[in-house]
């Protein structure tokens, strides 16, 4: 791959994206417009992931890509192998051996630390999208902190459904001012975006957006005071390594009602089985998640 | 049993040999050559050229090899290619009255300066497939082209004060692939978003204003395909030079306008300039860039799709359109949990409520 530049995008645009991601983590939570490229991965596969971390990546760091929580679903795969043959960088499945971490749809279960980055892959970057289709009115919206569309919509949930029927893309509200999508999470992962100390940074591609959360921002999950916020996860221990504190994934295992739960970060789970740990069907499921 | 956790590189790899064998097909027939799709297949390549938004049809047809013919995933290679291309600078505007004309017609009028010139057009020919294949057989030796000047139809207008003027402007034109689409957009910028939009939607949304949802009343005016030369700029040499030649397709739509009280009656313009000969886009794209022009001209907002900028804008480019569709062909394994467990706590408390 001699044909491209480092990482792929030349440095012309990784500088162009490089201000964007300082713009972005100088103001928490706002969308910073930046010129998405077309990438060799169609927009919606994580272009605007990949465009921050190719930005971001030097020939020290230690890359790990995550699609679900999972290190081999296949995109993640394909983003890692991306990287490999363009950067040339070391490539790891552990959460802590990572400087930078692309994700989707997952935040790692092991705590990060000050020295590294997590990137996030964003569909729709606006928080109030569904409740406006217009970009022009919701820019608008956010300049004079006109949110309360959004607790409208949180209200009617708990009005018809008697409990705030948003299970993931849970929205957030950054340092008391912007209102934030943060990415299609589960609202499990919510609490794990405040005050972090990695650096986490939003990447729309298609949407031509950028945000970012500086070390320990403060990260509130919109709620009521009658009905504060839950994170919540399937009521079980994960089947594999026994976790009671990790998100899971359903798995059909028949067509009798069989099922099993595991952890959906399956490096967080293949870590506890190595250190001993063993959850209900451990034994059954040899080289299940090695 | 639990076997879903590994096994995705392998997988990728398997399904890209299997891609590969299905690409070349029956390995008992010889491989087309790129030069065969680009002289045979030519108006496929002019799309995959246009929408691609780069003028390569050595590229653009081997694209459409590699794509297995769709040329939607062709002109996502383009773009993936064209994105790494250094900007090495801007050319000149190319003047299209200055084109050789391979087609020309106007629908305004009979005969004018320049002549109507029909040019390699299906307009006429009768849909009936040709099972003998009358290509085959070597065409009769054209006549020598006709070099006289072919002025621009609206500039016959323009002289009477009958179509709109258009002010002389030498703004920059702001570029689409290197800034982020801010809106309102002005109608250069919608006008390059327009000439890479996908042909089906901009087809669907021009056809849209003539069924009444923004309708514009439109004449094509003037309809020409050809071969003009682009001009740079070299600062070294301090004048510029002829870099190379491309095709286009440009149409000038010339529509109804009522006047009001301070304004004479006047008919308005819509544009269409399209790489390559890719006249349905170039109709197409007049038509939707004069619905677009409604607030400027002080029309009514009839809230019609091509009226709506934002909307056309936000939706035209199939590039972005196709990878956010089949982007949900991708697990979802965690939201779908999320919901999952949400729809059974909801089912739960509604059985406890149950008297």
């Amino acid at each position: 791959m001699s044909d491209y530049n480092f990482a792929y995008l030349d440095e012309q645009t990784k500088r162009m994206i490089r201000r964007a991601i300082l713009k972005a983590l100088a103001i928490p939570g706002y969308q910073v417009p930046f010129a998405s490229r077309e990438m060799p991965m169609p927009y919606g596969w994580g272009t605007g992931g990949v465009q921050l971390t190719a930005a971001c990546l030097t020939p020290d760091d230690c890359l790990k890509v995550i699609d679900q929580g999972a290190d081999d679903t296949t995109n993640a795969v394909s983003i890692r192998k991306f990287f490999q043959r363009t950067a040339g960088v070391a490539v790891t499945q552990a959460t802590r051996e990572a400087t930078l971490i692309q994700t989707r749809h997952r935040i790692p279960e092991t705590p990060l630390t000050e020295d590294q980055v997590l990137v996030y892959q964003v569909p729709i970057p606006e928080p109030l999208r569904f409740l406006e289709p217009r970009e022009t009115e919701t820019r608008k919206m956010h300049e004079l902190e006109e949110y309360g569309l959004m607790h409208v919509k949180l209200y009617e949930d708990i009005a018809r459904h008697g409990q705030i029927a948003t299970s993931y893309a849970y929205p957030v509200k950054v340092e008391g001012r912007y209102v934030m999508d943060p990415s299609p999470i589960p609202k499990f992962d919510n609490p794990k975006l405040s005050d972090c100390p990695a650096i986490q940074l939003f990447g729309a591609g298609r949407e031509q957006r950028i945000y970012a959360l500086p070390p320990y921002t403060q990260v509130v999950s919109l709620d009521f005071d009658d009905y504060p916020f839950e994170a919540s996860k399937p009521d079980h221990d994960c089947d594999l390594c026994g976790a009671s504190d990790s998100y899971l994934d359903e798995v059909i295992t028949d067509d009798r009602g069989g099922r099993m739960f595991v952890c959906s970060d399956t490096d967080f789970c293949a870590g506890r089985v190595r250190a001993g740990h063993a959850g209900r069907l451990a034994g059954r499921n040899k080289g299940a998640a090695a | 049993m639990y076997v879903a956790v590994k096994g995705g590189e392998r997988a990728i790899d398997n399904a890209h040999a299997w891609l590969a064998e299905e690409r070349r097909g029956d390995p008992a027939l010889p491989l087309m050559s790129v030069a065969q799709i680009r002289e045979q297949m030519a108006l496929a390549v002019n799309r995959v050229m246009a929408e691609g938004s780069l003028y390569d049809p050595d590229l653009a047809a081997l694209a459409i090899r590699q794509a297995r013919g769709d040329l939607i995933e062709a002109v996502f290679l383009i773009r993936a290619y064209r994105t790494t291309l250094p900007r090495i600078g801007a050319s000149r505007p190319v003047d299209t009255g200055a084109m050789a004309v391979d087609r020309r017609i106007s629908a305004t009028f009979k005969d004018l300066p320049g002549g109507q010139v029909l040019g390699p057009t299906f307009d006429y020919t009768h849909r009936l497939l040709d099972f003998a294949d009358q290509a085959a057989i070597d065409p009769a030796p054209l006549a020598a082209p006709d070099t006289a000047p072919v002025p621009h139809v609206t500039a016959i207008l323009d002289r009477d004060g009958l179509i709109e003027p258009v002010p002389h402007d030498d703004t920059p034109a702001p570029d689409l692939t290197r800034e982020p689409l801010e809106l309102p957009a002005c109608r250069a910028l919608r006008l390059q978003a327009l000439a890479r939009a996908d042909e089906g939607f901009t087809l669907a949304l021009a056809y849209s204003t003539q069924r009444g949802y923004g309708r514009t009343h439109a004449f094509v005016g003037e309809l020409r395909i050809g071969r003009v030369p682009v001009e740079m700029d070299v600062p070294e040499l301090g004048f510029a030079i002829e870099i190379g030649e491309i095709e286009l397709t440009e149409c000038e739509t010339v529509n109804q306008f009522k006047g009001s009280r301070t304004e004479p009656a006047q008919f308005t313009r819509g544009y269409g300039l399209v790489m390559g000969q890719s006249e349905r886009k170039a109709i197409a794209v007049s038509l939707v860039d004069r619905a677009l022009r409604w607030q400027e001209l002080g029309e009514d907002f009839t809230g019609a799709p091509a009226q709506d900028a934002e909307f056309v804008l936000s939706h035209c480019d199939n590039i972005q359109a196709t990878g956010f569709l089949e982007h949900i062909k991708l697990p979802h394994y965690v939201d779908f949990q999320a919901e999952l467990e949400l729809v059974r706590r909801l089912r739960a408390e509604a059985q406890e409520a149950q008297p």
